[in-house]
C-alpha cells in the first residue's frame, strides 16, 4: 500500500546569531493510512521540529533546507493527489488547506494552546468553520457531538467553559476533541502525555486508540516514553540528533533492536526484576552542544559500539537489514 | 577511546544544566537552543551583573546613548568649564543675537574661528538687527582663560573649554547659541541649566526610588496592616492627576524662597507624587519572592529577616531597579522642565531647561529668535538617550522578560 | 461584574472627600491669599489699601475665618451645585468653567481617539514584522514621540506654521466665533481647529501605547496558542488578530485609567502655549493669582476626571478578559 506521507532527507535549519542549529538533519520515513507511527528520542532530538516541518509550522529563524515530504492530499472531487509539502508557501492557501482538515495537531500543552480568553465552544467550532461550508449551528452542533465523543461530560455546557477552567484530562480531551474536528487523515499528537499524570495518560491513550480505530487515521505520535511507544505503536522511528537511527515494527524494535542507541535506551529502562541494589543502567555521556555536534554519526560519542576511524568519519545511510527494519549504523553495512 | 569534544570535567555541570532544558519543549529548545545552553552555561561560571553587561553590550545603540549621558554627566559636574560667558551677565547692548558658527577651517588650515557681529537698532521696531562681518575674525582657542567659577564648590579657576585667543572674550563675544532679550549667552546658561535640570531629574528618582523600594518592600514583605496601609497610599495617590497636583504644589512654594530652597521643593515633590509606581512594582516582586524556595532555605538556615532581603531577595532585582530608575529620570526632568516653563517651577535667577524656555513662551519671541527653542533640543536629546540607555539596561537585565 | 461595578461605584464618594480635602489644603498652602496678591497688583500699579479696607475685603470673602469653617463651606457649596464665585475674574465659577470643561473633554476625546486609532496599528505592524524597515522606521518615530515633550512639539509647530506660512495655530475658534453662541457652523469651526491641538497631544501618547503594544504582542506571537491556531489552518492576519492581538491589548486597557487623566491634565501645557480655552489655562492663571476656591474647583475635576477614568478602564478589561471576571 502506497504510505500517506512520505518524508525524505528532511533537513530543517535555525539559523541564530551564534550560529545554525541542525535541529533536523536528515530524516526519512513513512507513515501508511490507518498506521500508528511513534516517533521516539531524547529531548532535543528533533522530533518536535520534524512534525512541526511536515506542517509547515516553522517560523524564522528556522527554515526547511532540504527534503521532500510527499503527502496524498484529498482534492475537492474526491481524487488523490500527491504533494510535496516541503514546497509549499508556508503562510499559502494549499498548506492552510491541509492543516487542520487533513493533517491536525495535538500540541504537547494543551492549557497554553487554547486561547484563554475564548470559549473552547468557539474555538472548536473555528476549526470546524475553517474548513467546512456549514452554518454556525451546524458547527456548534458537530462541536457538540466531537466533546461528546472524547467522553466529555455535559458537553453542551462545557461549550461555554474556558480552557483554565477545566482540568488537566479534560483539557486535553478538548484539544482532541479540536483537533479531530474535521475528521483528519492524519493525525500528529505532540507528546500528548507527558504534561498530565499516570492514570490520566493512561485514560488519554486508551481515548486515542478508540478514535483512531473509529476514524480509521493514522497518526504520527510523539514520545520520550519507550512504555507509551509500546503501548499504542504500530512502527517505530526511533531519533537522535536530528537523525533516525532505526525504524522497524514495534515488537521488533523492542526484541530485535538492531542499533546501539535503541539497544541502550531499551537497557535503560528500570525493570522491576532486577535485584535490588544494582545500579540503575544509564547511557554514558550526555546529549552534546547544539554547536559542537560530533562529525560522522552523531551516537559514536556515547556508543559502545564505536568504531574509531569509521564511525568518527563519515555519517552512516538509513539501509533496511531485514524485511522490516532499517537502521542507520555502520555495524550493519 | 573516546573523542568527546567537551572537557569531561565539566560534564557533571552540564547533566545539571540539562536536566533544567528537559522541561522546555524541543520546540523552545530548538529556538532558544545555542542562546539557552549559553546562558545557562554562563549563568553557571559568572556573577549577575557580568551577565547583564554582556547582553547590554550587544545593543548598539544603548552604547551610544551610555555616551551622551557620560557626557551630560561632565557637564553637570563642571557646567563652568563647558561654558564661555558669565550665564547671568545681561549685556542690554546684545539682545537677541543670532548663533555664531564656529568655523574651524581658515583657508584650510585648522584654525577656529567666528565671524564678528555688527548690530544696528532698527528705526522702526526699535529692536537690534544684527548681521555677520565677515572682515572680522574672532580666533577661538582651546582651554581658554574667562570668566571665574567654581570647581564642586573646592576651588575656583578661569579656565574654559574654548574661548578666544587674544583679548576679553566680553570685547569679542562668542554667542555659540545666541543670546536671549536680555543679551545674556544661552550657550552657557544652557550649561548651567543642564546642570539644574539633570541633577534634579537624578536627585528625586534617587528620593523615589528609596520610597519605592523601602515602602513597596515592606507592604510586600510583610502583608498585612502595613500592606494594606500602604497600599491604599499608592492607589490614592496614583489616582491623582500628577500635572495639576504638581501645579499647585509649585505654586504653593512661597516666592520669596531662594532658589536653593524652591530647588530642593520642587525635586521633593517630583519624587512624594513618583515613587508609587516603582513601590508597586517592588510591592509586587517581594510577594512572588517571599514564597520562593529559595527564601525559604534562608529563613531555614537560620538568616536573620533584614539578611533574607538585602542579601537574598533584593539582588535579584536590581537590574530592575536600576532600568526603572533611569527611565524615570526622564519624566522628572520634563515635569520639571514644563512646571518651570509656565513659570511655576523654578523662577529666574535660577538657571534650567524650564526657565530657558520660558524665554520662547510667546509666539513672537519665537518668530524673533528661534534659538530660543535650542534648550529644548537639549531636552530631546537627553531624554532620547535615558530612554534608549533604559531600555537597554532592562533588555540585558531581563532577556526572557521573567 | 455588576457587583464589581457597584462596589467601584460606593467608592466614589469616599475618594472624592478625600480629594476635595487634599484639593483644599493644597490651594491654601501658598502663605498669604488672594486678597495678598490683590494687593501686591494694586501695588504694583500704584495704589494701597489701608488696613480697614483689607479686613473688609477679607470679610467679604470669608478669607478671615478659619481653614476648617471654609473648607466646610466650600464642600456645602459644590455639594448645592454652588461653585463658588471666582475672587479674580468675580464671575460665578460654574459660568467660567461650563464652556471650558466642554472643550477640554472633546479635545481629550479627540486625542484618545486619534492616538488609540494609530497606535495600535503601528504596534501590531511593528511586531509582525519585526526588524523590517518599517519596524526601525516605527521604532524611530516611538523614541522620538516620547522623548519630545508635547509643549516642545507646539512650541516648534507654532513656529514654524508662523514664520513659514504666516498663520497663527492659536485659540479653537476664529476670531468670528469666539464669543458667539453654539450652531453648526461653530462646530465645523470647532473641529477645523481642534484636529491640530488633538494631533500635538496624541503624538507622545501614540509613541508609548505603539511600543507597548508592540512588546507585549511580540510576547504573546511566540505562545503556543498562536501556533495552534496556526495548525488549525487560519490565515496569519486573521489569527494574529483574534488572538494574540486581544491578548496583548488588554494590558494596554487597564492603562485607559491612567491616560485619560493624564490626557485631560496634560493638555494643560498645550493650552496654555496654543492659548486654547479649556480649563487648563484657567487653572494656571487661578494658582498664579492664588484665587483659590477657583484653583480648588478645577483641581477638583481633574480628580474626579481621574477617578471616572480609572473606572471605566476597570470595567472595560473585566469585560475584555474573562479571566479577571472570574477573580472580581
Amino acid at each position: 500500500m502506497e504510505p500517506l506521507l512520505s518524508v525524505r532527507g528532511l533537513k530543517t535549519y535555525f539559523f541564530l546569531d551564534e550560529g545554525t542549529v541542525k535541529a533536523v538533519d536528515g530524516v526519512d520515513f513513512d507513515v501508511h493510512p490507518g498506521q500508528i507511527v511513534g516517533i521516539v528520542g531524547e529531548s532535543g532530538c528533533g522530533k518536535s521540529v520534524t512534525i512541526k516541518s511536515v506542517m509547515q509550522l516553522i517560523q524564522k529563524p528556522g527554515r526547511i533546507v532540504e527534503g521532500e515530504m510527499l503527502f496524498r492530499h484529498q482534492t475537492d472531487d474526491g481524487r488523490e493527489e500527491v504533494v510535496d509539502l516541503a514546497q509549499l508557501d508556508p503562510h499559502g492557501k494549499e498548506i492552510r488547506a491541509i492543516r487542520g482538515a487533513e493533517i491536525a495537531l495535538i500540541p504537547q500543552e494543551p492549557m497554553a494552546s487554547f486561547s484563554p480568553v475564548h470559549t473552547i465552544g468557539d474555538q472548536i467550532m473555528e476549526a470546524v468553520l475553517l474548513h467546512q461550508d456549514v452554518s454556525k449551528e451546524e458547527a456548534r452542533r458537530i462541536s457538540i457531538e466531537r466533546l461528546h465523543e472524547v467522553g466529555m461530560p455535559n458537553p453542551e455546557q462545557r461549550m461555554k467553559a474556558y480552557s483554565w477552567e477545566l482540568s488537566g484530562g479534560l483539557r486535553q480531551r478538548a484539544m482532541i476533541a479540536m483537533s479531530l474536528a474535521c475528521n483528519p487523515r492524519l493525525l500528529i499528537a505532540d507528546e500528548p502525555t507527558t504534561a498530565i499524570d499516570v492514570t490520566t495518560q493512561a485514560q488519554v491513550l486508551r481515548l486515542l486508540l478508540d478514535l483512531q480505530e473509529h476514524h480509521n487515521m493514522a497518526v504520527i505520535f510523539i514520545t520520550h516514553d519507550l512504555g507509551v511507544i509500546a503501548q499504542i505503536a504500530d512502527f517505530v522511528v526511533v531519533m537522535y540528533l536530528g537523525r533516525v537511527m532505526e525504524t522497524g515494527p514495534v515488537e521488533d524494535i523492542f526484541f530485535h533492536p538492531q542499533h546501539p542507541y535503541t539497544k541502550a535506551l531499551l537497557e535503560s529502562i528500570p525493570s522491576i526484576y532486577a535485584p535490588a541494589g544494582e545500579r540503575l543502567p544509564t547511557i554514558e555521556g550526555s546529549i552534546p552542544h547544539p554547536f559542537s555536534r560530533p562529525s560522522g554519526c552523531p551516537f559514536y560519542p556515547r556508543c559502545k559500539a564505536f568504531m574509531p576511524g569509521v564511525c568518527n568519519a563519515a555519517a552512516p545511510e538509513l539501509k533496511p537489514v531485514n524485511d522490516r527494519q532499517t537502521v542507520s549504523c555502520f555495524l550493519y553495512d | 577511546m573516546r573523542d568527546d569534544p567537551i572537557p569531561g570535567s565539566e560534564a557533571d555541570a552540564r547533566d545539571e544544566r540539562y536536566a533544567d532544558l528537559t522541561a522546555l519543549s524541543e520546540w523552545d529548545q530548538a529556538k532558544l537552543g545555542a542562546q539557552a545552553i549559553e546562558d545557562t552555561e554562563a549563568i553557571h561560571v559568572a556573577p549577575n551583573w557580568k551577565l547583564t553587561w554582556w547582553r547590554f553590550k550587544k545593543h548598539r545603540l544603548a552604547l551610544g546613548s551610555t555616551l551622551v549621558v557620560i557626557l551630560l554627566a561632565l557637564i553637570v559636574l563642571f557646567p563652568g568649564f563647558f561654558s564661555t560667558m558669565d550665564p547671568q551677565k545681561s549685556r542690554a547692548q546684545q539682545s537677541f543675537v543670532p548663533v555664531q558658527t564656529i568655523h574651524f577651517f581658515d583657508e584650510g588650515q585648522f584654525r577656529p574661528f567666528v565671524y564678528g557681529i555688527v548690530g544696528k537698532r532698527n528705526p522702526e521696531t526699535l529692536r537690534m538687527e544684527w548681521k555677520i562681518d565677515e572682515e572680522k575674525k574672532i580666533p577661538v582657542r582651546f582651554f581658554a582663560r574667562g570668566f571665574e567659577y567654581e570647581v564642586l564648590g573646592l576651588f575656583s579657576t578661569d579656565i574654559h573649554l574654548f574661548g578666544v585667543k587674544e583679548g576679553d572674550i566680553e570685547e569679542n563675544p562668542i554667542y555659540l547659541l545666541g543670546t536671549d532679550r536680555l543679551g545674556r549667552d544661552q550657550w552657557s546658561r544652557l550649561m548651567y541649566g543642564t546642570r539644574v535640570s539633570v541633577s534634579i531629574g537624578l536627585i528625586s528618582v534617587f528620593i523615589s526610588v528609596l520610597l519605592g523600594v523601602l515602602l513597596g518592600g515592606v507592604s510586600g514583605y510583610y502583608g498585612g496592616i502595613p500592606d494594606l496601609i500602604i497600599q491604599r497610599m499608592i492607589e490614592i495617590l496614583q489616582s491623582l492627576p500628577a500635572i495639576p497636583i504638581w501645579m499647585a504644589l509649585t505654586a504653593a512654594m512661597p516666592r520669596d524662597w531662594s532658589v536653593e530652597q524652591t530647588y530642593f521643593a520642587i525635586t521633593l515633590i517630583l519624587a512624594l507624587i513618583g515613587w508609587t509606581t516603582l513601590g508597586r512594582e517592588v510591592r509586587g516582586r517581594f510577594l512572588v519572592l517571599r514564597e520562593e524556595d529559595f527564601v525559604m532555605a534562608a529563613k531555614l538556615s537560620g538568616c536573620s529577616q533584614k539578611r533574607i532581603i538585602f542579601r537574598h531577595m533584593v539582588p535579584t532585582f536590581y537590574s530592575h531597579i536600576i532600568a526603572a530608575a533611569t527611565l524615570a529620570v526622564p519624566v522628572m526632568i520634563i515635569s520639571e522642565t514644563f512646571l518651570s516653563f509656565l513659570g511655576l517651577g523654578l523662577r529666574p535667577p535660577a538657571i534650567s531647561w524650564g526657565v530657558l524656555l520660558q524665554e520662547a513662551q510667546n509666539l513672537q519671541s519665537v518668530a524673533l529668535a528661534p534659538w530660543l527653542l535650542l534648550p529644548g533640543v537639549a531636552v530631546i536629546i537627553t531624554v532620547l538617550a535615558l530612554n534608549i540607555l533604559g531600555d537597554g539596561l532592562r533588555d540585558a537585565a531581563d532577556p526572557y522578560s521573567h | 461584574m455588576t457587583q464589581y461595578i457597584i462596589k467601584r461605584l460606593l467608592l466614589l464618594p469616599l475618594l472624592l472627600f478625600i480629594f476635595s480635602v487634599f484639593a483644599f489644603f493644597i490651594i491654601q498652602a501658598p502663605p498669604g491669599d488672594f486678597v495678598t496678591s490683590y494687593i501686591a497688583e494694586l501695588a504694583a500699579s500704584g495704589s494701597s489699601m489701608d488696613q480697614a479696607q483689607i479686613d473688609a475685603l477679607r470679610e467679604q470673602y470669608g478669607l478671615d475665618q478659619p481653614m476648617i469653617v471654609q473648607y466646610f463651606k466650600w464642600v456645602g457649596g459644590m455639594l448645592r451645585g454652588d461653585f463658588g464665585v471666582s475672587l479674580d475674574w468675580k464671575r460665578p465659577i460654574m459660568e467660567l468653567i461650563k464652556e471650558r470643561l466642554l472643550l477640554t473633554v472633546l479635545l481629550g476625546a479627540f486625542t484618545f481617539i486619534i492616538s488609540w486609532s494609530l497606535a495600535i496599528p503601528i504596534g501590531i505592524i511593528s511586531a509582525t514584522k519585526q526588524y523590517s524597515f518599517i519596524d526601525y522606521f516605527f521604532t524611530i518615530f516611538n523614541y522620538m514621540g516620547v522623548a519630545t515633550p508635547t509643549f516642545m512639539t507646539a512650541l516648534i509647530l507654532m513656529w514654524l506654521a508662523y514664520s513659514y506660512f504666516g498663520i497663527s495655530v492659536t485659540g479653537l475658534f476664529s476670531p468670528e466665533y469666539v464669543d458667539a453662541p453654539w450652531s453648526l457652523a461653530r462646530v465645523v469651526d470647532l473641529m477645523k481647529h481642534l484636529w491640530l491641538p488633538a494631533l500635538i497631544l496624541a503624538l507622545d501618547g501614540t509613541a508609548r501605547l505603539a511600543r507597548v503594544m508592540r512588546a507585549n504582542l511580540l510576547d504573546e506571537l511566540n505562545k503556543p496558542y498562536v501556533e495552534m491556531a496556526r495548525a488549525k489552518g487560519m490565515s496569519e492576519w486573521r489569527l494574529v488578530l483574534k488572538y494574540p492581538v486581544h491578548l496583548a491589548i488588554n494590558p494596554l486597557v487597564s492603562t485607559i485609567g491612567w491616560y485619560l487623566p493624564m490626557l485631560f491634565s496634560g493638555s494643560v501645557i498645550v493650552a496654555t502655549v496654543l492659548n486654547l480655552p479649556t480649563i487648563g489655562p484657567l487653572l494656571l492663571r487661578s494658582l498664579t493669582n492664588q484665587d483659590m476656591f477657583l484653583a480648588g474647583v478645577i483641581v477638583l475635576i481633574y480628580c474626579f476626571l481621574a477617578i471616572i477614568g480609572t473606572l471605566m478602564s476597570d470595567v472595560l478589561l473585566a469585560w475584555l478578559d474573562p479571566r479577571i471576571r472570574m477573580e472580581a
